[in-house]
This record gives structure tokens, C-alpha cells and sequence, in this order.
């Protein structure tokens, strides 16, 4: 096996459903601090990338690694649902759909992980639920259901509850898409303080702009291969590849 | 002979004690029906394949047999093999078993619909699948299923008269009785459906305060 020297290292991942190859032999260096942004339409296979990291989606050959440590290893079932769950307590992940608890309030919904498996005492876990809560600006709404929010305070609320656990790393897919566009903006600015607090993170987004503005890296994804990948401003402003100059000039004609 | 009312006084205590009766028995029996349906449920939903056939063996005794059989075969029957149960334990067993087979289709129901995002997000903040279903899944299945649960829950009120065969005073039972001394049949049997009746609309009084109380939550 040879040296892991990257934070996060996905070496040529492989992912098939049946006989429908998702992802063919990618592979991704990211390292700590870094902010890596997946670009693509729908179907390129970046979710399904996104959903591999954590294992939420295995991959059916490659390798994944966490900070030395092999996320997809090969273990009996027992040991390795043991694995995973360690695993996944350090990768933080925000979906498209919030997946917020609707029977918890805000403040349950950020300290019921937290509690179950890192046993906080009920006053540490009221004073992360705060904590986190006013980073996302929901502090005020902290004992309100998830069907008294609005999606982007639903998705505030979801972000709160991931960094709760203290993840390594944050996964972001396609956080804003379910949004009305008014409401974008609030989950944008979360992200970007993350960004600036140095969080690692890789988002799954179709809004160029603002890939543009926090990324350090994205990358263009089309049929289940990485077709580029650098920085945003050449990436996004001129492409090498027709086929993400040919993305780019739909998504921004389609935001126009 | 007409009707004649003045009689009930007397016989009073003897119908309370069977509202007693079955109030205690449909309570615990409800009880037990909710929470083997539960148990039920997640055992058909996800254990592996050789600790659920003897559960689909007791689901199809209960599901498939008369009530009234159940109960004759838990209180007359489990005596031969040396388990010897008071009248109204093995009325609550049959009761509670009987309707936790009939929750369990709901709650299973329930279980499958909800949304398989909330599975994820668990899974992903680290929860093994037995923390996320108790913690996540289950509440909510559960929250869907109260509506369609009272119903069965007020037929389980209902058939609860059938545990007077094994010789529970209950309600029917101490009507029975009371009509035995007075030779007062309508009187008595009218007085026992006024009980029935109040029983019922407790629960409903129950069903409703619980709705609300998780109403908010969702």
C-alpha cells in the first residue's frame, strides 16, 4: 500500500450500478484547509463521488482516505459498520433536502448526535446547540420544529447539526439547489465563513458564481470522468475542454 | 314486565368492578399491542431470515385464527404444558399479542414510508442503523401510525368482553351476573353499552390529546 500523503485521497474510484459505470477510475487529492468545488450536470456522477467519501454510496473499486486513514477498507461486516460509523463522525454532510429531523427541534436536531455517541453531558449539549446555532444565525429560532422554518433556515439548522460533531471535513451536495433563490444567499454566507475558519470542504454545487468566489479548486465532471480541473478562475473563465466550456455557456445563459 | 331501572343501584359495584376490569385489561393489553407492535415490526422489517420465521408463525396464529380461540388456547391449553396463567393475564396476552400483530402491519407500513434521507442524515452524522431507527425512524413511523393505532385500539376495547369466556369479570361478564340475579336482561346489558360508550370516548378523549401534543412536532 503506498504512503498516504494527502488529507483526503480518492484513488481511482470506480463505481457501477449493474452494468451503468457512474463513476470510471477518478481519482483527487484535497488537502487539509482546501475547498474543492464538483461542477457538472446532472448525471456527470459528482453526487455520487460526494456520496462514495462517506460511504453512503460505496464505490465498487478504488480507494478512499481520511487523514491516513482508509475510509472503504476491507473489513467483516461488524468490524467494518464499526468503522464506518467512526469514520463518519468525522465527515459532516449536507444535503440537498436538509434531512432535518422533523419530530426534534433545532436545538434536539444539532445535539442528538453529539449526545448518543460522544455522551455530552445535557449542559455541554446546550451550550454546542447555542454555540452552533448562532454561527448559522438561528440562535433565535433554536426551539422551533423544522416545519416552523423556512429552506434556508431548514439548511442553516442542517449545517449546525453536522458541525456539531467536530468534523474533519464537510460535504456539501448540492446545498442550495432546493432553495427559491431569495433564500440562497443565507446559506451561501454560512459557507463562506466556514471557508474562512479554514474548514475543509468539498461542495457538489451548480452555482458557478459562487464556486468561483470560495473555491481554491473545481473540478468539471462530465459521464463519470474528471474532464478538468484547476483553479476557479481558469476553469470557469476559460476552460480548456469544450464540453465545460459548452456547460458553462448553458448554466450561465440558463442564469440570465 | 316493563322496564325497571331501580333495580341497577343495587347491582352497582358489581358493573363498576367489571368497568374496573375493563379499563385495567384494555389498558395493558393496548400497551402491550403497541409495544410488541413495534417489536414485531422491526423484526419482520430487519432481522435476518431465521429469527423472523417464528415471528411470521406468530403473526399468522393471531392474524388467521378467531380471537376467541387464542384466548381459550392461551388460558386452557398453555396449562397442559405446565404454564399456568391467572384468567386475566392470559386475557391481556391474548388481547396485547392479537392487535400488536395488526399494529405491526402499520407501523411496518409506517417504517417504509418515511423518507429514506432521514436513514442518511443519521448515518452520517454516525449513528449505527439500530441508533438511527430507534432515534429517528421509529418516532416518526410512530407519529404517522397513532390515527389508524386508536381505531384498533377501540376495537380491542370491544373484544375485550370476549376474555369473560375464560371467566374475567369484566364488564359483560358482571352485566351477565347481575342479570342472572334479577332476570333483567335489557336493563343491564343497556347499562354495560353506557360504560362501553363512556370507555370509548375516553380514548378518543386520549387519541386526541396525544395528536396534538405531536402535531406540533411535525
Amino acid at each position: 500500500m503506498t504512503e498516504q500523503t494527502n488529507f483526503v485521497e480518492i484513488r481511482h474510484a470506480q463505481k457501477s450500478f449493474g452494468t451503468l459505470e457512474v463513476l470510471k477510475d477518478i481519482s483527487l487529492n484535497v488537502e487539509r484547509g482546501q475547498i474543492v468545488g464538483i461542477l457538472g450536470s446532472s448525471g456527470s456522477g459528482k453526487s455520487t463521488l460526494l456520496r462514495a467519501i462517506n460511504d453512503l454510496d460505496p464505490l465498487t473499486g478504488g480507494e478512499i482516505w481520511l487523514d491516513g486513514v482508509q475510509v472503504n477498507k476491507i473489513l467483516p461486516h461488524r468490524q467494518y459498520e464499526k468503522h464506518i460509523n467512526e469514520m463518519r463522525q468525522q465527515v459532516g454532510m449536507v444535503f440537498q433536502h436538509f434531512n432535518l429531523f422533523p419530530h426534534m427541534t433545532a436545538r434536539e436536531n444539532v445535539t442528538m448526535a453529539p449526545k448518543l455517541l460522544k455522551g455530552l453531558s445535557q449542559a455541554d449539549a446546550e451550550k454546542l446547540a447555542e454555540e452552533q446555532l448562532d454561527k448559522v444565525g438561528m440562535l433565535e429560532r433554536i426551539d422551533y420544529y423544522p416545519s416552523q422554518l423556512s429552506g434556508g433556515q431548514k439548511q442553516r439548522v442542517a449545517i449546525a447539526r453536522a458541525l456539531a460533531m467536530e468534523p474533519k471535513l464537510m460535504l456539501f451536495d448540492e446545498a442550495t439547489s432546493a432553495l427559491d433563490p431569495e433564500l440562497v444567499e443565507e446559506v451561501n454566507l454560512v459557507m463562506k465563513k466556514l471557508a474562512e475558519e479554514h474548514m475543509t470542504m468539498i461542495i457538489v454545487t451548480h452555482e458557478i458564481d459562487f464556486a468561483a468566489s470560495v473555491c481554491d479548486r473545481v473540478l468539471f465532471m462530465d459521464q463519470g470522468v474528471v474532464v478538468e480541473e484547476g483553479p476557479p478562475e481558469k476553469i470557469l473563465k476559460n476552460p480548456d475542454m469544450e464540453r465545460t466550456r459548452e456547460f458553462l455557456r448553458k448554466h450561465i445563459e440558463g442564469a440570465k | 314486565m316493563g322496564l325497571d331501572f331501580s333495580v341497577i343501584p343495587k347491582y352497582m359495584d358489581i358493573i363498576l368492578l367489571g368497568v374496573g376490569w375493563t379499563v385495567g385489561i384494555t389498558v395493558a393489553a393496548a400497551l402491550l399491542s403497541f409495544i410488541g407492535g413495534i417489536i414485531f415490526a422491526v423484526i419482520a422489517l430487519y432481522a435476518p431470515w431465521l429469527i423472523r420465521q417464528p415471528f411470521r408463525l406468530i403473526e399468522w396464529v393471531f392474524m388467521g385464527t378467531p380471537l376467541l380461540l387464542q384466548l381459550f388456547l392461551i388460558y386452557f391449553g398453555l396449562v397442559q404444558i405446565g404454564i399456568d396463567l391467572p384468567a386475566f393475564v392470559a386475557g391481556i396476552i391474548g388481547l396485547g399479542l392479537h392487535f400488536a400483530v395488526y399494529n405491526s402491519e402499520l407501523i411496518q407500513t409506517a417504517i417504509l414510508a418515511v423518507d429514506k434521507g432521514q436513514m442518511e442524515a443519521a448515518r452520517t452524522l454516525g449513528l449505527s442503523r439500530g441508533q438511527a431507527l430507534v432515534k429517528v425512524v421509529i418516532p416518526q413511523a410512530v407519529r404517522a401510525v397513532i390515527p389508524p393505532i386508536s381505531n384498533n385500539m377501540i376495537a380491542l376495547l370491544k373484544d375485550s368482553a370476549l376474555v369473560s369466556v375464560i371467566g374475567v369479570s369484566e364488564l359483560t361478564l358482571s352485566a351477565q351476573r347481575a342479570i342472572g340475579k334479577t332476570y333483567r336482561p335489557f336493563e343491564f346489558y343497556i347499562l354495560a353499552a353506557a360504560f362501553y360508550y363512556v370507555i370509548n370516548l375516553c380514548m378518543e378523549w386520549v387519541q386526541r390529546k396525544i395528536e396534538r401534543r405531536i402535531s406540533i412536532s411535525r
